[in-house]
């Protein structure tokens, strides 16, 4: 399965010995020795990044330069929080740097900094912490952002769930540059970068509560340099997300909505892999609302949309890029799906969670 | 893929609906009104809105989206019992995932399990069994619901503790029976239906002839039918040549599957666990004799019911539901004065808006905003 990850250029430190079958406790967090000791030991030696080596309450930043890359900042922030912390093709480490990158990415903003917030239930194991950390490193240097500063807190135990993250992150918009949810019009094609679902699949698969035999892994990879390419050729997209909690059909109907269109797509278009496909099947799953971690929906001039998926092919990324509807005028708001059977089918939003069906 | 997409062929289908058409025209001079057929089964409801099948039938055929979704049948007073059940601090109570979802009188078990029950999703009895040998201080309830179709999977699960020996192990039994529920609704003076699609996989269990009394007495055209598209509109083409022809008969579409007697090791498993319960509620329907099952004395200790007491209240579901008519086809969904309003799947009044199976939230979910 594809994946964009490398590993960091630079030797990956190893766990010092003093942590090696170890796990984080209470004191961790307190603010003494022991914190200062890990800040030092573990963050600040393996994101090793200017910023965060100058250790002040802030990371600070060169206004001249950043207005090189464009003439607005763009700013977000995601918490992390799945379970089990490592999952095929994936952990959360390399989910909470990918997650903030494409969220800042989709916008069209180039993604320059990142912060590093932890939640750390007592009780978790070192190396684990320094796994998630060293997938942390190793996706952001993917990305080419960096981690600048960053924030630590120990729970009693019971109080989290093993790990959460938060990362905030910091982007800049070049001129010219418009994407919004309400720009969608009739005649416009709407396009992803290939196959949907996957990440969802896995994380339920992961869970092991289905002993499924399969080898579903995620899709988690950093958009940003499949969207530079994009802009490229096509600097005028009216509409891109990515498709992450709530999946293909909350986006779609969230550029729906605010664009008052209609978005009808061709379910024999949407490209789904045969053991996503076959998991859904078993579990009553609906795959358009499965999560994914590295999708974007794009909606594009129709003219420009074949020139587009031709440079989306030739990039790692979007290797299986395609398009899967288009916009119309009619039924403002709503996405309707051809079934591929004959019969049409309205596309909602979900509402709460997907729970399998009962029989 | 295979097994799947065989069932979802789009040239089939072409030729389907227009042999659908050209009975239909043939039927059509001698109706005073549109047919109804009822698809008993919230499996068969779900699989016409998920493929738009409704938009490929000819205007002179009316779906009707019968009572056999078990979760929205499910009556409030059950469901609160299932809340009391599960907020005992030493019960670990287990259900399948879209049970919890339904509403109570006061909350659902999702409401509960936020507040502090130990609520577990599971995907089979068996998985409620292991949670039961891995936790043998607690005592572990398994959420028994469904038809016949579920019935034998939950009666080889107590019949498995007991050949263990597991003690901490109990089934809160709200299973139904699938003939007494359809009686039910042919009982209705008000009844027009022309014919049923019946449930294929309830059919795979108790077999066809079980079908027989509604072609012998109530004089109904019956398809038994599996649950792909292609399945829904081959029925739909016997069960429209049956009515050309002005026969009425048990036929069966899903031979793959379904035979005349049903599976007998599933049956005998059945009937020595659970025994016919004289009443019990179905939301919208009322309260019914013998459509549901309870566990047989020789199971008591299995029975939660009975080990822990349930409260067994009543409550009568809101007064502006429509429910029952709904079931029965005497009104659409949309002819509910709350449907869509006060009632929507994220708050769901009626039982019919609970599930994705339910008549209600598919046509809310799949409907064109509710309307045709």
């Amino acid at each position: 399965m594809t994946s964009a990850i490398t590993p960091a250029i630079s030797p990956e430190p190893e766990l010092p010995a003093k942590y090696q079958h170890k796990t984080v406790t209470l004191a961790h967090g307190a603010g003494g020795k022991a914190m200062h000791d890990l800040i030092h030991e573990l963050f600040v030696r393996v994101f090793a990044s200017p910023e965060l080596e100058q250790l002040e309450d802030q990371a600070r930043f060169d206004l001249e330069q950043l207005s090189r890359w464009g003439n607005r900042l763009a700013m977000t922030t995601d918490s992390y929080v799945v379970d089990p912390l490592f999952f095929p093709g994936g952990d959360i480490g390399m989910l909470a740097v990918t997650g903030t990158v494409n969220d800042l990415a989709v916008g069209g903003a180039k993604p320059l900094y990142l912060t590093c917030g932890l939640i750390i239930e007592e009780g978790l194991p070192f190396a684990d912490l320094f796994r998630v950390i060293q997938s942390m490193k190793a996706t952001a240097d993917a990305a080419g952002v960096r981690i600048v500063t960053g924030d630590t807190k120990v729970v009693h135990r019971g109080a989290a769930d093993k790990l959460f993250i938060n990362t905030a992150g910091v982007g800049v918009i070049p001129e010219g540059i418009d994407i919004r949810a309400d720009r969608a019009e009739a005649g416009d094609a709407v396009i992803i970068n290939g196959f949907i679902g996957d990440h969802g699949a896995a994380i339920v698969d992961a869970r092991g509560e289905l002993a499924l035999e399969n080898n579903i892994e995620t899709d988690c990879q950093p958009l940003n340099s499949l969207v530079e390419a994009m802009l490229k050729v096509c600097p005028d997209i009216h509409c891109m997300r990515d498709a992450t909690r709530g999946g293909v059909a909350t986006v779609l109907n969230e550029f729906a909505q605010a664009s008052r269109t209609t978005v009808r797509i061709d379910q024999k278009a949407i490209p789904v892999r045969t053991e996503v496909r076959g998991m859904c099947e078993i579990l009553g799953l609906d795959p358009l609302y499965l999560a994914n971690e590295g999708k974007l929906v794009a909606i594009v001039p129709s003219a420009q949309a074949k020139q587009l998926l031709h440079v989306m092919r030739e990039h790692p990324a979007g290797k299986y890029a395609c398009q899967i509807g288009v916009v119309e005028n009619g039924r403002p708001g709503q996405v309707i799906m051809a079934t591929g059977f004959g019969g049409d089918r309205l596309i909602d939003v979900l509402v709460g969670e997907q729970l399998p069906r009962i029989c | 893929m295979k097994f799947v997409d065989e069932f979802r062929d789009t040239e089939k289908a072409r030729t389907l609906q227009s042999a659908i058409h050209r009975l239909a025209q043939q039927i059509e001079p001698r109706l005073q009104r549109p047919l109804q057929i009822m698809e008993f089964c919230g499996g068969h409801t779900h699989t016409i809105f998920r493929y738009g099948i409704e938009q490929m039938l000819p205007d002179c055929i009316e779906m009707v989206h019968g009572p056999g979704c078990p979760v929205c049948v499910l009556p409030m007073g059950r469901v609160d019992d299932c809340v009391a059940l599960a907020e005992r601090p030493e019960v670990i109570f287990t259900t399948c995932g879209d049970a919890m979802r339904v509403p109570g009188s006061k909350k659902s078990l999702l409401q509960a399990k936020a507040e502090g029950a130990d609520v577990r999703m599971v995907y089979s009895p068996l998985d409620a069994l292991n949670i039961a040998r891995r936790n043998p201080q607690r005592e572990v309830i398994f959420f028994g619901l469904g038809f016949e179709t579920t019935m034998p999977s939950t009666a080889l699960t107590v019949l498995q503790a007991e050949r263990e020996g597991i003690s901490n192990f109990s089934l809160f039994c709200n299973h139904l029976v699938t003939p007494p529920t359809i009686k039910a609704v042919l009982d209705d003076p008000d009844m027009k239906l022309d014919g049923f699609l019946a449930p294929g996989h309830v059919a795979m269990v108790i077999g066809e002839r079980a079908f027989d009394f509604i072609a012998q007495d109530y004089g109904k055209a019956l398809v038994i039918t599996g649950f792909e598209p292609l399945d829904i509109l081959n029925a739909l083409w016997m069960l429209l040549q049956q009515l050309a022809e002005g026969r009425h008969q048990v036929e069966n579409q899903y031979t793959r599957v379904v035979n005349a007697d049903g599976n007998q090791q599933a049956l005998a498993a059945i009937h020595r666990v659970f025994a016919v319960r004289p009443l019990f509620e179905l939301r919208g329907l009322g309260t019914i004799d013998e459509i549901g099952v309870c566990m047989t004395d020789d199971y008591a200790a299995f029975d939660a019911e009975r080990k822990f007491g349930v409260p067994n209240v009543t409550t009568v579901d809101p007064e502006a539901c429509q429910c029952g008519q709904v079931v029965k086809g005497l009104i659409k969904p949309w002819d509910c004065g709350i449907f869509g309003t006060q009632c929507n799947p994220e708050n769901p009044m009626g039982a019919l808006m609970v599930s994705s199976e339910g008549a209600c939230a598919a046509y809310f979910n799949h409907g064109y905003g509710g309307r045709p």
